[in-house]
Parts: C-alpha cells; sequence; structure tokens
C-alpha cells in the first residue's frame, strides 16, 4: 500500500523509466508484481490441480492397473529428468541472486544454464513420449500392453499366489483402466512440459533483455516473477514422479 | 419526464478534460489501457451477448406458450436452452458487474490512477472476446445441445453438435475472468489511496475482492475440466465416459466445483453494489459495515464447500449428500446477514426514491425469495422430489435475474452520471424498473409452481394442465423483454441529450463521487488521502459532504 | 524494504538436501511398504516442495501476505479432493439405521 504521497510520480531518477506511470513507486510496482504472480500460482495450482483429482481417484478406484500401468515408465528417464530439474531450479535461484547482486554476466550465464537444463528435460521427455508411442502406450485403438515387457506376467501374480499360468491371469487387469493410467500420464505430464516450453520462452525474453543490460538491482522484476513461476513448474515435476514412476513398485 | 436536473441556480460545466475525450478514433479504444474504457468496451460486448441470451429466451418461451412442441423441433429446443444458458452464463452475467462496473470503479473507489496491470486489463477483454467469437461460431454452424452443464458422456461421446467449438470459447473466455480477479486482488491489495483501509473500503470493494478470489480459485478447475473434456471428445480416450473406463460423476464434481461459486461470481458484486444504493439513498452509514464486509468472504469461501447439492440425484453417496446439504444451509448465514443489514439500514429512515435504490429493493426482494427457495433445495428430501423441474428454474432465475441483473441494472443507473456525465431520464428509467418487476414476477413465479407440481425442466413439451402457468409466464418474458429494451434506449439517448450531472449528483461519500464526472483520465488531479469511513454522511440537511483531500 | 537476498550457501545445501531427498525417494520405492509407500512418498514430495517454497521462492522471507496466498490456495485444493472424496468413499457405507 502506498504510504507516501503522490510527490514522486513525475519526479525523474535511475529507475522511472521502469516504472510504469499508474505506481506511486518501485516498490508499490514490486510489490503488485510479485503479488500478481503468486495469485497466478494459486491458478496453476487449482489447474493441476484438477488432475491430481482424477489421478487420486482412479488410483484409489484400481490400484492394481496403475500399479501395472505405472511399470511401463522409466524410473531412469523420470530420475534423470527430476535431477536436470531440481538443478535448473538452482541456477534459477543464482540468476536471481546475481541479478539482485547486479551481476550481469552471471546474470545471463545462469539464465542460459537454466534454459539448457529446462531443454534437456523437454528432450528427455520427448525420448520417453516416442517410446510410449513405439511401444503402443498411449490409449486409444492401438492401445497395446506388455508384449515388450518381461514384467507383463509378474503383475497378475499375487506375491502369495500360487505359480498360475501368467498368460491366464492377465485378463484380470482391465485394459481400459491401464489406458486410464496411460492417459492421466500424458495428460498431466502434457500439461507439465507445456508449462515448460512457456518458461523456456520467458527464459529466451529474460536472456535478450539481460544482454541489454534492462536488469538493475533496482529493477529485476521480470526475473524473479519468472524465477517463481520456473519453481512453481520444478514442484509439479517434484510431486509428478513419485506419483507416476515410483508408486507401481510394489502394488 | 422527471429528471435528478441541478436546481436553476447551479450551472454545473462538464469537465474540459476527461477520460471520454482524451482521444477519439478506433485505436484510442481499442488499444486503450485505462480501465474507465476497457469498462466501456466490456459494457458493450456483454449487452450485445445480453440480448443474445435473451432472443434464446424469447424462442423458449414462444415455444412453451403451447403444450405442444410445434415451434421448434425437440433437438432444436435442446440447443436453444443450452445457448441461453452457456451465453448468459458464461458471456454475459461472470463478467457482467465485475467486467463493466468493477472495472470502472475500483481504481476510482481507492483512489488509484489505474488497475495493477492496465495492459492484463485490455487482454482480458481480447480474450473475451476471442472466446466469444468462437462460442458464436459454434451457435451459428449449428449450436451446442448438451445443456450449459456439459455432462459427460453425452458431451464427450454421444452429442453431435458443436460441443468442441463451444467448450473451446468458454475455455478461453475463462482466462478473461481469471485475468479480471488477479488484476482486482492486486489492485486492492497494493493500489489503495493513503489513508483508506481495509475497513473504510466501500462494501462494493469488499464484495469485488471475494468474486475475484471465487474467480481465481474456482476458474482453473473449470478450465481443466474442459480441456479433459474436449480431449475426451477429440481423441476418444479420456477418464470421464464410462465405456472408456471412466466415470461421469467425477466430471460433475470438477464442474460444480467451479460452477456452484460461479454462482456467488454473478451474486457477490451486486450485493456490493446494493450496499453502495441502500447507504447513499438513505444517507445513513450503513447498519453492520464489518458483518456485510466479512460476509461477502464467507460467502466464497463458504460457496467451495456446497457443490455437491447439485449432484444429489447423481449417485452421489448419501452421506456426502447429507455434508452437503448440511453445508449448503450454512452458506444461507452469510447471506442473510446481509439482507437483515440492509433492512436495518432502511429501518427509520427516509428513503429517496430514486431509480437505482429502486433496482436495490427489486434486489432485496427477489434475492431474498430465490435465497430462501435455494434453502428448500439444498435440503436433501426436498430436492429429490423437484429435482430438474421448474422449481429448479425459478430459483436461479430469482437469483441470476431477480438479483445479479437487478443489482447490474441498479449499478448502471447509479454511476450511470460518473460514466456518461449526463443523467439519465428518471421518469423513463422508473418506468423501466416498474416493467422488469411487474414482467419479472410474472415470468418466474408462475414456474416455482409449475416445478412444484413437476413440470421437468429442458423439455418442449409438456401435459395440458400446465399451460395457464406457462402462458403467464411466456406473458411476463414479453414484459420482461420492453423492461429490458428501455434502459438500453434511454441509457444510450442519455449520452447525448441528457442533462449534464456534477460530480456528485445524489450525493454520495464515495472517493468515486470526489472527482469530475467523467472523471479525467488520470481519475485524480492529486492523490486523495482518505479520512473518512466509506459512508459518513452528514445530515439530510446539510448537503456537503464528509471529508475533504 | 528491498528484497531479502539469500546466501549462496542456503541456495546450495538446499539443492544438496533436494538432490538427497529424490535418491531417497527413488531407493525408498523398491521396497514394499504396503499402503505406507504413498505416504512416505507424499510426505518427501511435500517436504521438497516446502524446501523449494520456502527458499528458492524466498516465501521465508516474504510478507504474511505471499504465505497467505499460497496457504489459500493448499487449502482450496485439500477442499477440492477431500469433499469429492466425502462421496467416493462413503459410496459402499451401509445404513446403520
Amino acid at each position: 500500500m502506498a504510504e507516501s504521497h503522490a510527490a514522486t510520480v513525475e519526479g525523474s531518477g535511475p529507475s522511472t523509466t521502469a516504472l510504469a506511470h499508474h505506481f506511486e513507486d518501485m516498490e508499490q510496482q514490486r510489490e503488485a508484481g510479485t503479488l500478481g504472480m503468486w495469485v497466478f500460482l494459486i491458478t496453476e495450482i487449482m489447474f493441476f490441480g484438477g488432475m491430481f483429482l482424477a489421478y487420486t481417484l482412479y488410483r484409489s478406484k484400481y490400484p492394481d492397473e496403475f500399479a501395472r500401468g505405472s511399470r511401463e515408465l522409466s524410473i531412469l528417464l523420470g530420475g534423470i529428468n527430476t535431477v536436470v530439474l531440481i538443478g535448473s531450479s538452482l541456477t534459477m535461484a543464482m540468476a536471481v541472486h546475481s541479478a539482485q547482486t547486479g551481476n550481469r554476466k552471471k546474470l545471463i550465464g545462469f539464465l542460459a544454464v537454466t534454459l539448457l537444463l529446462g531443454l534437456t528435460f523437454l528432450g528427455i521427455k520427448a525420448v520417453e513420449y516416442t517410446e510410449k508411442f513405439e511401444h503402443h502406450h498411449f490409449p486409444g485403438v492401438n492401445f497395446k500392453l506388455g508384449e515388450h515387457s518381461e514384467t507383463a506376467s509378474q503383475v497378475a501374480q499375487k506375491p502369495d499366489g500360487a505359480a498360475a499360468q501368467p498368460q491366464a491371469q492377465k485378463p484380470v487387469l482391465d485394459s481400459k483402466r491401464v489406458q486410464l493410467f496411460f492417459w492421466i500420464y500424458f495428460a498431466m505430464t502434457g500439461m507439465h512440459a507445456l508449462h515448460m516450453i512457456i518458461g523456456a520462452g520467458a527464459l529466451s525474453f529474460l536472456i535478450y533483455y539481460s544482454r541489454k543490460g534492462r536488469y538493475t538491482p533496482e529493477y529485476y522484476a521480470p526475473v524473479e516473477l519468472t524465477g517463481l513461476y520456473w519453481h512453481f513448474v520444478d514442484i509439479v515435476w517434484i510431486f509428478l514422479f513419485p506419483l507416476l514412476y515410483l508408486l507401481g513398485l510394489h502394488e | 419526464m422527471i429528471s435528478t436536473a441541478p436546481k436553476p441556480s447551479e450551472v454545473i460545466v462538464p469537465p474540459q478534460r476527461h477520460y471520454l475525450n482524451a482521444g477519439y478514433g478506433v485505436k484510442s479504444w481499442l488499444l486503450t489501457t485505462d480501465h474507465k474504457r476497457i469498462g466501456l468496451l466490456y459494457l458493450a460486448s456483454i449487452t450485445l451477448f445480453f440480448f443474445l441470451g435473451g432472443a434464446f429466451a424469447t424462442i423458449i418461451r414462444l415455444e412453451l406458450a403451447t403444450p405442444a412442441g410445434d415451434l421448434v423441433s425437440s433437438e432444436n429446443y435442446n440447443k436453444f436452452f443450452t445457448m441461453h444458458g452457456v451465453v448468459m452464463i458464461f458471456f454475459f452475467l461472470i463478467p457482467s458487474v465485475p467486467a463493466v462496473l468493477g472495472n470502472f470503479l475500483i481504481p476510482l473507489m481507492i483512489g488509484a490512477k489505474d488497475v495493477a496491470f492496465p495492459r492484463l486489463n485490455l487482454l482480458s477483454w481480447y480474450v473475451y472476446n476471442i472466446g466469444a467469437i468462437i462460442t458464436l461460431y459454434a451457435i451459428i454452424a449449428g449450436g451446442v445441445d448438451t445443456g450449459w452443464t456439459f455432462y459427460a458422456p453425452l458431451s464427450t461421446t454421444y452429442s453431435n453438435t458443436n460441443v468442441m467449438a463451444t467448450g473451446v470459447g468458454i475455455f478461453i473466455t475463462g482466462f478473461s475472468s481469471i485475468l479480471t480477479g488477479l488484476n482486482f486482488i492486486v489492485t486492492i491489495h497494493t493500489l489503495r489511496a493513503p489513508g483508506l483501509t481495509w475497513l473504510k473500503m466501500p462494501l462494493f470493494l469488499w464484495a469485488h475482492y471475494a468474486t475475484s478470489l471465487i474467480q481465481v480459485l474456482g476458474t482453473p478447475v473449470i478450465a481443466i475440466t474442459i480441456l479433459l473434456l474436449a480431449f475426451e471428445r477429440a481423441v476418444h480416450v479420456g477418464i470421464f465416459d464410462p465405456a472408456l473406463g471412466g466415470d461421469p460423476v467425477l466430471f460433475q464434481h470438477l464442474f460444480w466445483f467451479y460452477s456452484h461459486p460461479a454462482v456467488y461470481i454473478m451474486i457477490l458484486p451486486s450485493m456490493g453494489i446494493v450496499s453502495e444504493i441502500v447507504a447513499t439513498f438513505v444517507r445513513k452509514n450503513i447498519f453492520g459495515y464489518k458483518f456485510i464486509a466479512f460476509s461477502s468472504i464467507a460467502i466464497a469461501v463458504f460457496g467451495f464447500l456446497v457443490w455437491g447439492h447439485h449432484m444429489f440425484v447423481s449417485s452421489q453417496s448419501v452421506y456426502a449428500g447429507m455434508v452437503f446439504s448440511f453445508l449448503s444451509m450454512a452458506v444461507a448465514i452469510p447471506s442473510a446477514v446481509k439482507v437483515f443489514n440492509w433492512t436495518a439500514t432502511l429501518y427509520k429512515s427516509s428513503v429517496s426514491y430514486q431509480t437505482p435504490m429502486l433496482y436495490a429493493f427489486g434486489f432485496i426482494g427477489l434475492f431474498t425469495i430465490g435465497g430462501l427457495t435455494g434453502l428448500f433445495l439444498a435440503a436433501l428430501g426436498f430436492d429429490v422430489h423437484v429435482h430438474d423441474t421448474y422449481f429448479v428454474v425459478a430459483h436461479f432465475h430469482y437469483i441470476m435475474v431477480g438479483g445479479a441483473i437487478m443489482g447490474y441494472l441498479g449499478g448502471l443507473h447509479y454511476w450511470w452520471p460518473k460514466i456518461s456525465g449526463r443523467m439519465y431520464p428518471e421518469g423513463w428509467a422508473k418506468l423501466g424498473v416498474l416493467t422488469i418487476f411487474v414482467g419479472f414476477n410474472l415470468t418466474f413465479f408462475p414456474q416455482f409452481l409449475l416445478g412444484y407440481m413437476g413440470m421437468p425442466r429442458r423439455y418442449h413439451a409438456y401435459s395440458e394442465e400446465f399451460q395457464v402457468l406457462n402462458v403467464m409466464s411466456s406473458a411476463g418474458a414479453s414484459i420482461l423483454a420492453v423492461g429490458y429494451l428501455l434502459p438500453m434506449i434511454y441509457l444510450i439517448w442519455s449520452m447525448r441529450y441528457g442533462p449534464v450531472a456534477s460530480a456528485n449528483p445524489w450525493p454520495s461519500t464515495g472517493l468515486e463521487w470526489r472527482t469530475s464526472s467523467p472523471p479525467p483520465p488520470e481519475n485524480f488531479e492529486k492523490t486523495p488521502v482518505v479520512t473518512w469511513h466509506a459512508y459518513e454522511f452528514k445530515p439530510r440537511d446539510q448537503a456537503e459532504i464528509v471529508g475533504e483531500f | 524494504m528491498s528484497e531479502h537476498i539469500v546466501p549462496i550457501k542456503i541456495y546450495l545445501s538446499i539443492w544438496l538436501t533436494l538432490m538427497v531427498l529424490t535418491g531417497v525417494t527413488i531407493w525408498v520405492a523398491y521396497y514394499d511398504l504396503k499402503q505406507f509407500s504413498v505416504i512416505v512418498a507424499l510426505s518427501i514430495a511435500v517436504f521438497k516442495a516446502l524446501l523449494v517454497v520456502l527458499y528458492f521462492m524466498h516465501v521465508r522471507y516474504s510478507s504474511r501476505l505471499t504465505k497467505v496466498i499460497i496457504a489459500a490456495g493448499v487449502f482450496w485444493l485439500i477442499i477440492l479432493i477431500a469433499l469429492t472424496f466425502s462421496d467416493y468413499w462413503t459410496r459402499n457405507w451401509q445404513a446403520a439405521f
């Protein structure tokens, strides 16, 4: 809230170019920007929340099928992606730090590394998606499960069950429900990847403008706000990774 | 013609420079970031959709004048009531008060130069229009017939109409609602003038703050729901259709998680308007300011806890039904707090019966009927009896038309001098509000009876014993249509020919009345310092207003 | 009042903790903990998210308003999930009276 009077509105100073006409001072503008970003992130929580609800519901309804689907995902690739994304969060935080301390070279460097890690994540995701399509794991009429995977037969076997014919027990799993898992997997990771792509775009802008020297310790709100967004996308993945990749190992 | 023109002694000189003459030409409007102009842009867009939705309603009422389905086929009737709902809810009621009056007034009321993010504000109008155009395309291309609720699996699998385009249109328009809500929350938090503490704020601002919370927290859920629905329809892969292993009730949960609170998006801003109007026209501090303020927030929060009362007969668990039924009763408390406080403000006061006040009276009465019948419907046992009958239709029209639109029109009249710099013709306006009130009640009261007698909604033919009440309803609808056309005509007329309005014609205490009518582009010549409470009125015989800045 | 500058050391130790926790959550997934596997996985994820929010996103040093907004977001997500499950969990209850 503006505590001061309007004396500074038309005033001159090093930061006036970055100050929009309807704010009293830089502090108010920064506060509004940060608040706006946080409110936006709340909408993002609810947006992903709808899908988390669907996940929770169907996982509790069809635990076996979800475990089955989950085992088709590569923990190795997912794990690498988790490491990549957490690393990019660190470099993003460092970029904000560099902007705060006015180190332009480091700012550009950290932004570039963040962008690179983000693109790495997307690249690995693309490899995973390709694999899923090749294995007919995308839900739909061509959906198939199992031929290429050794774990297929283990599914139907209860740990204490008799060594029944794996083939005979297969129909116990409803293919439609496994498809539901894959649909939720694609919807959630796809929406996450879309957010990554938008984040990568924002980072490219930041790099372009930091090279032009737009950001100073007085005005670095875009860096800070993009940082908040990037960390949020990281947090979504922090939940997606265990829920989609890990929880199916034992059911 | 009666008018509130100033006494002959004081000649009102309109301001030399104001936001309307700050620039001419298409570009000065389409690229404006001035919140006042954006409010007017929204006014134009939503008025168009209001009359489009009204046209669909006309067809519905014409069809229902006779028991036989003789005007339109049942398939087309499905489309008409669906498009009536879609257009009225997503393209008129939800943006109506916040996007027009909220946009125009919030910065003025808090003494700011603009909203926190003016460019996002303009973007929201464009986003609204893109969504609106896509939906218009869907309508012209043949319409959509799923009901505005888009229940799966009808919408995902079986309907052969333009579900996809309509869904995309609503999805996009949702973002304009989010942007508006986000903007208002940040604006109210960060841009209040020095001295304007939360408890000095006009109740209009509290109502809009609560509305914005719902927009921000609820709209993303409908967005992802529509997105999942659209994918399911497009590639026949998804999570709602039981044929795909999904659960259609999940769709209803997700849909109503937004769409029930959305009712409060429509009604809360109008409640804010009524608080302003009541205080101004009885010239009294509003009774129970804090209660009204916090009841807005309470409605916003409780509104998210009750959605299951739309699903009592959907195979939802009866135990959940009991919880939702109980919580729905709880929403009545903050709503009743408002009604009681308004009436307590009116108690032993002398009221000026000018048009905005008449709209406020209409609101209070009709909202109370709508709210109380809402309690009937929240009661599990009764709802099973009248579910999907005209009782429900009558109930929510009492809230949305009798409540939300009454408040919207009241606000439009109340702030019209500020918006246009001209007074509306009081005589015509009084005729308008009377026509609307009579027409409204004649249209919708018979529907309570019809519903109670068992006439189901969404059918184009009905048993003959229902005809008398249906004819009454249709007759009322034509009166209502005239009532809505009147303000559109005389408000446009008054922009050019109405008497020039003073800065504070009522007079009232709000900051928006302490700048010229129409306001200058930057709203205030100097930043105001607020030292008075929102409704600090001097006695009637003292003309001046409390507090100078 | 300008933004609090977090020392680099804190960033690095948070990053290290996040990496360790990622390792832990993968490692623990290979053990069959029955229904507790969900609880363990989610607890670790929530803890990781908290670290990111508090330190990388500076919420520990932010105004109370920011904290309230985040709490509201999480609270509303809980409303969405909890009330929906109030339906699904009680579908098969038998009437006790």
